[in-house]
């Protein structure tokens, strides 16, 4: 008895320095090695791909923002600011709740399924909006041209993308609430379309901040 | 091109790459596990231990040092997040209650990595990199070590000697993980995840006003995430955060890092038991599962249904524009076949044949292919149940690989096949009478019933993944859940073991004209099948009630 006692414990002992020799490997020299390399050589895209304008930060190339108008009195929620383009809904976008002494975004999806009340009445809502929003002086949105991303959440709530469907469909709001012509907005979106990578991998995609940071660009000339 | 065909030629991309390293990958594990050679810093690692990495182990002295191990690592990952508060570069984050500390510390060791805690507002760098990152190189070089003992069980005879667990255990972490995360996460940080240690800082916006963020050893992270078939998050979104996985490039790479060690691993095999074919047999059978389950949820997730797809005109819901439907299918099945349970889209909104199929990959036991080493281990128990079956219909002692079947090492395999699916439905069945978990459902009906089994079918899979509506952060979850991982990754190992001890003790007995040829596409079928309806029988009137209840409604 005694005898296993004593083996156990040197097999516990063994344990625990086997541990700790592993995670000054794994848990210290690895990531500062791997952080120090990624930080010499792309250090733009280790910290976080900043998007600049006029040498001032304005985001992330990679993490969805809201283009709203502030937020009126008596308003729960910011409506949206129809001059720029918008992008997806994020229901399931989370704040802080833990600790209170940061307002950290708390990237999320809504986890709602196909027959959820709460996702069909978001879908539906959503839709309605889009319609409502985008049909402009001689263009109308039926529902069927509305494209999926353009009524539902994503699964982190920052996703920076909207589908090219999507605006293209808000080209002419744009152009009418900007007093821009039709066409440059147009050309505008077909040049921030990125295509799939090598023409299979993922999905064709606008990035809205870049298209955005665009449109501000052609409101001034 | 249309998003399916787009989505046929990744998948297709992905057979190219993952049959590109299979060979080499394969040989060169082969060659780390089988080699008499100890580098130089491995014999200042063992010095440090103090453990002699030439020593042999028969099973009980393997299953000790893997025993002892684990729980040293769960007691230390608790009490780093126990004091959480108290150390320096936590960000101000706050110590983690008991609860939640105790299942998160399961969940790592038992390479769960369930998550009940949302990342980015309550682990620090200390955490996260130090405890976190760490788990997810040695949990997944345990699973190959206890996948390479019984390996060796049916590769050697007459001895029970198994191989030495401290050595394979730092053997699997600095050669064969590590080198490839090193790349890996060079690669993720080229395509824009992030890699450094500030702290919380503010961003500027282009409408004004500022965002908070995180700054993190991401990368690093994330790639062993993958490789090790981990899947705890940085971020509370996983890989669907763009930060963690921010192009479609950067996707189909991680996809490729989920599955590559598990299918090199039966060409380990082939090389360890000395026929190639061997391997080829078992490979054939995961890649079978795995092509025609990911084929499935494509055809299921390109269809949409269900009211609130149907009326979007498209199943989006909880996926991302970069992904689509094509690229977050790939990756839903690849983390739900293998232990991983990382997400790059939420699976609680995938269409309701979508959501079980992410349920029956978990179900049929990670074996297609699996968690790093679990999923070798578990396919090769699968293999000696078909062989079993295989006997019985002939009346002839069952045999593989040179061993017999007899019924001490039945009794093994047995046992092995009924743990999960106990704790599974017990668990279930438990939450589901009892009055207050039902609360945490954010669905109802079929769907939140769907939620719990989930919960408890991903965590005794040591999966990791959630119908994540779920609140899972209760007394009862963070418990029970805890438990299920536990007792879901390390009793199965006792029985591995146990079984790799008496088959290595055996006389091989020579092959004959009426020895089943288990190198034979014959055998590939037989084991599917074996699969299929082990894993049918004992989950099919589970899934009725939830998914198929959901998917047929729509």
């Amino acid at each position: 008895m005694n005898n296993s006692a004593a083996n156990t414990g040197r097999v516990l002992w063994a344990g625990l320095r086997a541990l700790l020799v592993l995670t000054v490997i794994t848990g210290v020299l690895y990531p500062l090695a791997v952080t120090g390399i990624a930080q010499v050589a792309f250090p733009g895209k280790a910290n976080g791909s900043e998007v600049k304008v006029d040498g001032k930060v304005v985001g992330s190339e990679l993490i969805g923002q809201t283009y709203n108008l502030p937020l009126k009195e008596g308003e729960e929620t910011a409506a949206p600011d129809l001059k720029w383009f918008q992008p997806r809904p994020s229901n399931g976008l989370g704040s802080n709740s833990v600790n209170t002494q940061y307002s950290i975004i708390l990237s999320g999806a809504t986890n709602r399924s196909g027959d959820n009340e709460d996702l069909i009445t978001w879908v539906k809502d959503a839709k309605a909006a889009v319609i409502k929003d985008n049909s402009v002086n001689g263009y109308t949105v039926k529902p069927s041209d509305v494209p999926a991303d353009a009524v539902t959440s994503s699964g982190s709530g920052l996703d920076p993308h909207i589908s090219p469907e999507y605006a293209k469909l808000q080209v002419h709001r744009i152009a009418e609430k900007n007093n821009l012509d039709v066409k440059p907005v147009e050309k505008l979106v077909a040049d921030h379309t990125d295509d799939r990578i090598l023409g299979f991998i993922g999905e064709p995609r606008v990035n809205v901040l870049q298209l955005n940071i665009a449109l501000k660009e052609l409101t001034k000339g | 091109m249309s998003p399916v065909l787009a989505g046929v030629l990744q998948l297709l991309a992905l057979i190219v790459a993952l049959g590109l390293s299979y060979r080499p990958l394969g040989d060169y594990m082969a060659k780390v596990y089988s080699s008499e050679k100890h580098y130089k810093p491995e014999k200042w690692i063992y010095k440090a231990i103090g453990a002699n990495a030439n020593t042999e182990m028969r099973w009980p002295a393997y299953l000790r040092g893997v025993l002892a191990f684990s729980a040293v690592s769960v007691l230390f990952l608790y009490l780093l997040q126990r004091v959480q508060g108290s150390l320096p570069g936590s960000l101000g984050f706050v110590s983690i209650d008991p609860d939640q500390a105790f299942n998160t510390a399961a969940s790592f060791v038992a390479n769960t990595n369930w998550q009940s805690y949302y990342g980015e507002q309550a682990m620090g760098h200390v955490v996260q990199t130090g405890g976190l990152a760490v788990q997810n190189f040695v949990s997944a070089a345990v699973g190959m070590a206890v996948a390479v003992a019984l390996v060796r069980g049916f590769a050697r005879s007459r001895t029970g000697e198994l191989g030495n667990f401290w050595s394979d255990l730092v053997r699997g972490t600095v050669r064969i993980l590590l080198p490839i995360s090193v790349i890996g996460a060079l690669v993720l940080v080229a395509c824009g995840a992030i890699q450094n240690f500030a702290g919380i800082h503010e961003v500027g916006q282009f409408m004004g006003g500022a965002q908070q963020w995180n700054g993190g050893a991401v990368a690093s992270q994330e790639v062993i995430k993958e490789l090790g078939t981990n899947g705890g998050g940085y971020f509370n979104a996983n890989s669907a955060h763009p930060f963690e996985n921010p192009n479609p490039l950067s996707n189909l790479f991680e996809i490729y890092l989920i599955l590559v060690i598990p299918f090199a691993l039966t060409r380990t095999f082939g090389r360890m038991v000395g026929s190639i074919k061997q391997g080829y047999a078992i490979l054939g059978t995961m890649a079978t599962i795995w092509v025609v389950f990911t084929g499935l949820m494509m055809w299921t997730e390109f269809a949409h249904n269900g009211p609130a797809f149907d009326l979007a005109g498209g199943a989006m819901e909880g996926k991302e524009t970069r992904f689509g439907i094509g690229g977050s299918s790939l990756f839903a099945v690849a983390t739900t076949l293998t232990s991983t349970g990382a997400v790059n889209s939420f699976h609680s909104s995938y269409t309701g044949f979508g959501g079980g199929i992410t349920m029956l990959g978990m179900q049929l036991g990670e074996i297609a292919p699996g968690g790093v080493g679990s999923g070798l281990y578990g396919m090769l128990i699968m293999a000696v149940i078909a062989v079993f079956i295989a006997g019985l219909m002939v009346g002839r002692t069952p045999e593989y690989l040179g061993k017999k079947i007899g019924t001490r090492e039945i009794k093994f395999a047995a046992c092995y096949i009924l743990i999960t699916p106990a704790l599974v439905l017990c668990f279930t069945a438990v939450a589901m009478a009892l009055d207050t978990p039902s609360n945490s459902m954010t669905n109802s009906g079929a769907h939140g019933f769907s939620e719990i089994l989930y919960a408890y079918t991903s965590g005794a899979n040591n999966n990791g993944s959630a119908f994540a509506g779920l609140n899972a952060d209760t007394q009862w979850f963070n418990s029970t859940i805890g438990i299920a991982m536990l007792l879901g990754r390390f009793l199965p190992m006792v029985f591995v073991l146990a079984l790799a001890g008496s088959l290595a003790e055996q006389t091989p007995v020579p092959e004959t004209a009426g020895t089943l040829r288990t190198e034979k596409p014959l055998f590939t079928g037989l084991l599917v099948g074996t699969i299929m309806i082990i894993t049918g029988l004992t989950y099919f009137p589970a899934l009725a009630l939830g998914p198929l209840a959901e998917g047929l409604a729509a």
